[in-house]
């Protein structure tokens, strides 16, 4: 709608895009660095890891689609979305405690597929 | 045929249709990367310890890869801001760069996955020496990259070993010569398995880097199974086949739409050059979109 912003408006968003593609590529060399830092607990590495990428999908989604200035209908359409996204990952972990726990791992454990078994090379 | 639109925003919505329309398909491609994510979780808190591929994708590649992602995102919405002010030069300078940019990442990942379908694992039948980093262990299972007769093979698998029959049509015309088994062949081998730590194997890496991979011998006969770096050969690189090939394919996709815009398709900034600039803002969309998801991709199947 280029009517409905002056030049000197779309100018001051011109500069908060670039600043905003700055803090994105701040955010994934934070990310690849913290990953060289190896914590011990397997959930901080991943929740740091999720929290970094949500704050640079945040800032995409924000500024570069313009998701903070939008109009209700959109945020009703998105809302439905992410509720069955939460659901669906809600019964994903959920799900996991209803299988069985992982067996100790042992090198040899691997089982040839029944057709690999005595063929001829 | 005319295909009925609205370039002025509808008094009820608040928006020209075609930006409806595209939230809405996004909405349902949150739902499609998603449901693969979720699968991705099921799969890696399912595996037993020490048996979840980690570690064998490269970093380095894949962080330039984002930068690349992320520049032409920036690049779309300046394009966008550029054509609001009327400036038609550099909207077509700052897409052309969207259109690049797309194109070395498509370039990069294909180059990422040549790289996966000539890298192997050998499940050995007796253990083997090895060195990991600085030390020496016996192992069944070696990783590395195959020479054959002076070449680097792409999808190799087990039964690849045992050789094939020649092969005749109807009428007794050869259609395709025999294949004769392999007897043994080298194996560049990786200092490193994904059955370490994230840790140890960072470590054994450090410890090799410089050095030139050592070379192993195996015979045919001693394979129990032989896989290259493709789904077939665990979860891990099932999933990540299909979550960054249908990435991908959105890229691809994107890209095109944003090419046609770009190029043929902009006689239209003469004629409607309101309803051209909705076509540019709901591309960009999407793009960011893709750029989205990727954020997401990379920390979880590179670095976790």
């Amino acid at each position: 709608m280029s009517s409905a912003h002056s030049h000197d408006e779309i100018k001051k968003h011109v500069r908060t895009y670039i600043a905003i593609f700055f803090a994105l590529l701040v955010g994934t060399v934070v990310t690849v660095w913290l990953n060289s830092v190896h914590f011990e607990s397997a959930t901080l590495t991943i929740g740091i890891a999720l929290f970094v990428a949500v704050i640079k999908a945040a800032l995409v989604a924000g500024f570069f689609m313009h998701l903070l200035s939008e109009k209700k209908i959109i945020y009703v359409m998105l809302a439905v979305s992410v509720f069955f996204l939460v659901a669906m990952m809600f019964l994903t972990i959920w799900s996991r405690s209803q299988l069985p726990r992982g067996s100790e791992y042992t090198p040899t454990k691997y089982v040839p597929h029944p057709s690999a078994v005595g063929s001829s090379y | 045929m005319e295909i009925p639109f609205t370039e002025k925003p509808r008094p009820d919505t608040g928006l020209y249709n075609a930006k409806v329309g595209i939230w809405l398909f996004l909405a349902s491609e949150v739902m499609l990367f998603g449901a693969l994510f979720s699968a991705y979780i099921l799969l890696r808190v399912g595996a037993d310890v020490g048996t979840w591929p980690h570690g064998l994708l490269d970093i380095p590649i894949g962080t330039f890869n984002t930068a690349v992602l992320i520049t032409s995102s920036v690049t779309v919405v300046l394009g966008w801001a550029a054509l609001q002010m009327g400036n038609f030069k550099a909207y077509r300078k700052y897409q052309a760069v969207t259109i690049l940019c797309a194109l070395g990442f498509l370039g990069i990942k294909s180059f990422e996955y040549k790289d996966k379908f000539s890298h192997y694992e050998v499940w050995l039948k007796e253990p083997v020496t090895v060195k990991h980093g600085d030390k020496e262990v016996s192992t069944t299972r070696v990783l590395g990259h195959i020479e054959y007769n002076g070449k680097h093979p792409y999808f190799w698998k087990t039964e690849t070993l045992a050789g094939s029959p020649e092969k005749k049509d109807k009428d007794g015309k050869v259609i395709k010569a025999a294949v004769p088994p392999v007897e043994s062949f080298k194996l560049e081998v990786d200092p490193y398995h994904y059955t370490m730590s994230p840790k140890e194997m960072a470590h054994a890496k450090k410890d090799a880097a410089g050095h030139a991979h050592p070379v192993m011998e195996i015979k045919a006969s001693q394979v129990k199974r032989l896989s290259a770096f493709v789904p077939a050969h665990s979860t891990f690189f099932a999933i990540y086949f299909t979550l960054t090939a249908l990435h991908g394919l959105h890229v691809l996709g994107g890209a095109l739409v944003i090419a046609y815009i770009w190029g043929p398709g902009a006689k239209m900034w003469k004629t409607h050059p309101e309803q051209y600039i909705n076509r540019v803002e709901v591309s960009g969309l999407f793009w960011h979109f893709v750029d989205l998801v990727w954020i997401f991709l990379f920390p979880v199947i590179y670095l976790l």
